[in-house]
């Protein structure tokens, strides 16, 4: 195993190198920069500014300069906001980021299994219909007309929760099913599915055959075997819900990561732009590899496979 | 184990429920936040988006702005109501007979939060800093009407006592302009001109250091009536009231919140719900159900910008000024405003902004479908004929959609001509215009100053901010002429003349005037109505039984 894992890391850095080369030289290619602003900007101004970041050295100096930074762990200053560097933005937003993705994570796996459980019990029946409806619904609607309107039911109407920021609990609520749901109903449909197959499989009905309880047979015995296209999801999962929960920050207003990341890439903040495409890049791949190795311990077949 | 896990997750969500319906139902039912706040002297502001930084020579937007005022005070103020300057740290100034040399007194108690006296030379100091090239202030212009600062800003000239500076005195501070300059004090209010603390600054890193920590809170050191408390970004600035402001007395908010909420409609569900008691903006969809149903909460002031067209004079077919008076004349600005820009929002045949206490434009831009007509068909599209494939550009948006819409149809049904529709990413839409790589493009300017000067200068040949490729040397002069001439009256008569030769020869297409749209809270109070949108917080004030009233 710690092999594989090793192996694993080692895979990293080629693929890291890779996305540094691309998105430098892809954000460099999108026309406009970052101080082209309404209000035009003499050349004088722009050539001092460009001295500053160092933007005015031939394009192959800069990549360089910036391979050699990052090696040192620096990502530079950024551009657009120029009091922080993009390390510590990132550290900044991180926290936020996590916390409204671990929640969404709960909302989707709690809603997602128990439904995808519960329909597969009895398929074509009420119990399945109803559950997968409501999943088809879920993957239809998009956040950013699922966020407004849980405002306007929860918040509006009821004034059981906050309708915008990240500070008290309440306010946390809403922003995290409006995140959650969409992979909930991912996960309901995924978990039918596979439960389905698994449960008309031989040692189900060993398993029976011996008497267990129902529950037992479906909760140790099924599960185990129907989580699997789940957990394999969730590696991508995760670090969607990390990365692409722009619209959500932006509908209640969450100081995460996300906004950074659009934001960058929409101001031309060539920096911030490397900063948080190389961290989600890491991001995904870290993922990747706790869903293989959890598929590895879930699975024995994998397990001898690979090693 | 994963029942157990489950039977887990349920617990803790049903627990959440019942704690959020706890503190939801505990602060909706019995008072908002706002209310709160009001009570407390603590103004909650909806400020748009996040500062890009608390530097004043660092930062260049709206946001940012709100945010120094608070933080720092210039030689002068603005009277929130009639945009005229009044002494803040200079209680008095001279101004010799050729208007080029201001001479202003500092009052003795004007100090740094710190308890510092703010002397002439942290004046000096500080314009020395925005316009020396290491430090690279993209607003650094803004100051270039000091004698020889824009050499020195553009390292033409290396020593900064050749810029017309001089401190006389810790008290005396003597300005020399390169021409009479009549907006010079009510330039004051802006960022840009603003004192910084020396030894604050160099504490942190060099005079011309970017992006060190003196901002940070705990570190900053301004001179303003507010002193910075906390920053999280994205999520909250607070400042409190700054006790060693020399007018500390007359300051009525303990502390003002600013909340960057870039989403307009996310911004009015958080002041509907009562988290805000002055909003940026308000989203289109919502101002007529304001106005219906509570007009009291809403304020619609006129604002010192403009929303326009911008055409490529040097590629056929606006090369000719025929085909660009024929597009300009065959705009219905009033049906236009009336059913699609609305906002209160008044249209416009004439590029600056109508300023009731100054210079307001006589001559317009006529809406006359029968001259367009001919003058489309002298230049040789008859009833739109053979007219060449047009595109007009703007920046992604759903109004300029709306509003392209809408004069896209005009020029179908009035020229005849069919324009199409191009929309490009911000950025992109910028560099299109800067390298005149379109055709038509919309366009706006809001004024830094109330001066007519602000929107005409940009149109002089080869400026930045003309970006049309248009050029015409009598314009330039009658620019150049306004500049010397120190009688104020005449100077607006040659403004006046120079905005017509810009609407005969038509580079661009005036749409409308802008309006500043916010809500505000019944109890707040103070928030005058300028052409600026500026706030003085020095001069707000609540009165809480207001809101029980209404």
């Amino acid at each position: 195993m710690a092999r594989f894992i090793g192996r694993r890391l080692l895979h990293f850095i080629p693929v890291l190198f890779v996305v540094v080369t691309l998105t430098f030289f892809l954000v460099r290619l999108a026309p406009g920069g970052p101080f082209d602003a309404e209000k035009a900007r003499s050349e004088e101004a722009l050539a001092q500014i460009e001295r500053v970041y160092n933007l005015d050295a031939p394009l192959h100096r800069q990549y360089l300069d910036y391979l050699a930074g990052l090696i040192h762990g620096d990502l530079g200053p950024s551009l657009q906001k120029p009091e922080r560097t993009v390390t510590e933005w990132i550290l900044l937003r991180l926290p936020v980021s996590l916390e409204l993705g671990v929640y969404a994570l709960v909302v989707a796996l709690g809603i997602g299994l128990t439904a995808g459980v519960i329909a597969a019990l009895r398929p074509n029946t009420f119990t399945d219909h109803a559950p997968m409806s409501f999943a088809m619904v879920g993957i239809c609607i998009p956040n950013f007309v699922l966020g407004p309107v849980l405002v306007l039911v929860f918040a509006l109407w009821l004034g059981w929760f906050g309708v915008e920021g990240w500070g008290a609990a309440s306010e946390k609520v809403l922003p995290s099913i409006t995140l959650g749901a969409t992979y909930a109903a991912y996960i309901a449909r995924m978990t039918r599915g596979s439960m389905l197959e698994v449960l008309s499989q031989d040692f189900i009905r060993t398993a029976r055959a011996k008497g267990l309880s129902e529950a037992r047979v479906v909760l140790r015995h099924g599960l185990r075997g129907g989580l699997q296209p789940v957990v394999a999801f969730l590696g991508p999962a995760a670090a969607g819900l990390l990365s692409g929960s722009f619209v959500v920050e932006r509908i209640f207003q969450v100081p995460g990561l996300g906004q950074e990341f659009v934001m960058a890439a929409r101001n031309r903040d060539y920096t911030m732009v490397m900063g948080t495409v190389l961290f989600f890049a890491v991001l995904i791949m870290l993922f990747n590899l706790f869903v293989d190795i959890a598929q590895a311990w879930m699975d024995p077949r994998i397990r001898h496979e690979r090693a | 184990m994963i029942g157990m896990s489950r039977q887990g997750v349920w617990n803790a969500a049903a627990a959440a429920m019942a704690l959020a319906l706890a503190l939801g139902a505990g602060c909706s039912k019995t008072e908002t936040p706002a209310v709160r706040a009001a009570r407390e002297g603590v103004l909650l502001v909806g400020n748009g988006a996040e500062p890009q930084a608390l530097d004043p020579h660092l930062v260049t937007g709206v946001p940012e702005h709100r945010i120094a005022t608070a933080l720092f005070e210039g030689l002068c103020d603005l009277d929130p109501a009639t945009l005229e300057a009044v002494p803040a740290v200079a209680e008095s100034w001279a101004v010799s007979d050729d208007g080029c040399v201001y001479t202003f007194t500092l009052r003795p108690d004007a100090k740094w939060s710190n308890g510092d006296a703010v002397t002439a030379d942290d004046f000096a100091y500080a314009w020395e800093r925005i316009l020396s090239p290491a430090l690279a202030s993209e607003y650094a212009y803004m100051l270039h009407c000091i004698k020889n600062a824009k050499a020195f800003n553009e390292g033409e000239l290396d020593a900064f006592g050749q810029v017309g500076v001089r401190v006389v005195d810790a008290r005396t501070l003597e300005v020399t302009l390169e021409e009479p300059t009549p907006y010079f004090l009510e330039m004051q209010i802006h960022y840009t001109w603003f004192p910084l603390h020396r030894a604050t600054i160099e504490q942190f890193g060099g005079m011309t250091e970017r992006g060190t920590k003196w901002t940070r809170p705990g570190n900053l050191v301004g001179n303003g009536a507010f002193t910075l408390e906390r920053w999280e970004p994205n999520r909250v600035l607070r400042v409190v009231k700054n006790d060693h402001y020399w007018n500390a007395d007359a300051v009525r908010l303990s502390a003002v919140e600013f909340h960057p909420i870039e989403d307009t409609l996310t911004e009015e569900r958080s002041f509907r719900t009562g988290n805000l008691h002055l909003t940026e903006n308000v989203p289109i969809s919502k101002i007529e159900g304001y106005q219906r149903d509570t007009p009291g909460l809403i304020r619609i002031d006129p604002y010192y910008g403009s929303y326009y067209y911008r055409l490529n004079v040097t590629r056929p077919p606006f090369d000719d000024v025929r085909v660009r008076r024929a597009f300009a004349m065959a705009v219905d600005r009033d049906t236009l405003v009336a059913r699609v820009v609305r906002a209160g929002r008044r249209p416009a045949g004439n590029l600056t902004p109508p300023d009731p206490s100054g210079y307001t434009c006589a001559a317009s831009i006529p809406y006359d479908v029968e001259a367009a007509r001919a003058l489309l068909a002298e230049a040789g599209y008859p009833n739109g004929e053979g007219f060449p494939p047009t595109e007009l550009l703007y920046n992604t948006s759903e109004n300029h959609k709306l509003i392209a819409e809408a004069v896209q149809q005009m020029w179908k049904d009035n020229l005849n001509v069919h324009v199409a529709l191009l929309n490009q990413d911000w950025k992109v839409y910028l560099s299109s215009m800067s390298t005149l790589d379109y055709q038509m493009a919309r366009s706006a300017w809001i004024g830094d100053f109330v001066d007519p000067i602000n929107f005409l200068e940009c149109f002089v040949t080869g400026g930045g901010n003309n970006r049309t490729g248009w050029a015409s040397p009598a314009y330039d002069a009658l620019i150049g002429e306004a500049r010397r001439t120190l009688d104020a009256g005449q100077r607006m008569a040659v403004l006046e003349k120079a905005e017509r030769v810009l609407l005969d020869e038509a580079p661009i297409i005036p749409v409308y005037f802008y309006t500043r749209v916010f809500l505000i809270a019944p109890e707040l109070r103070g928030v005058e109505s300028n052409l600026l949108g500026y706030i003085n917080f020095k001069r707000l004030w609540f009165e809480p039984e207001a809101r029980a009233e209404g």
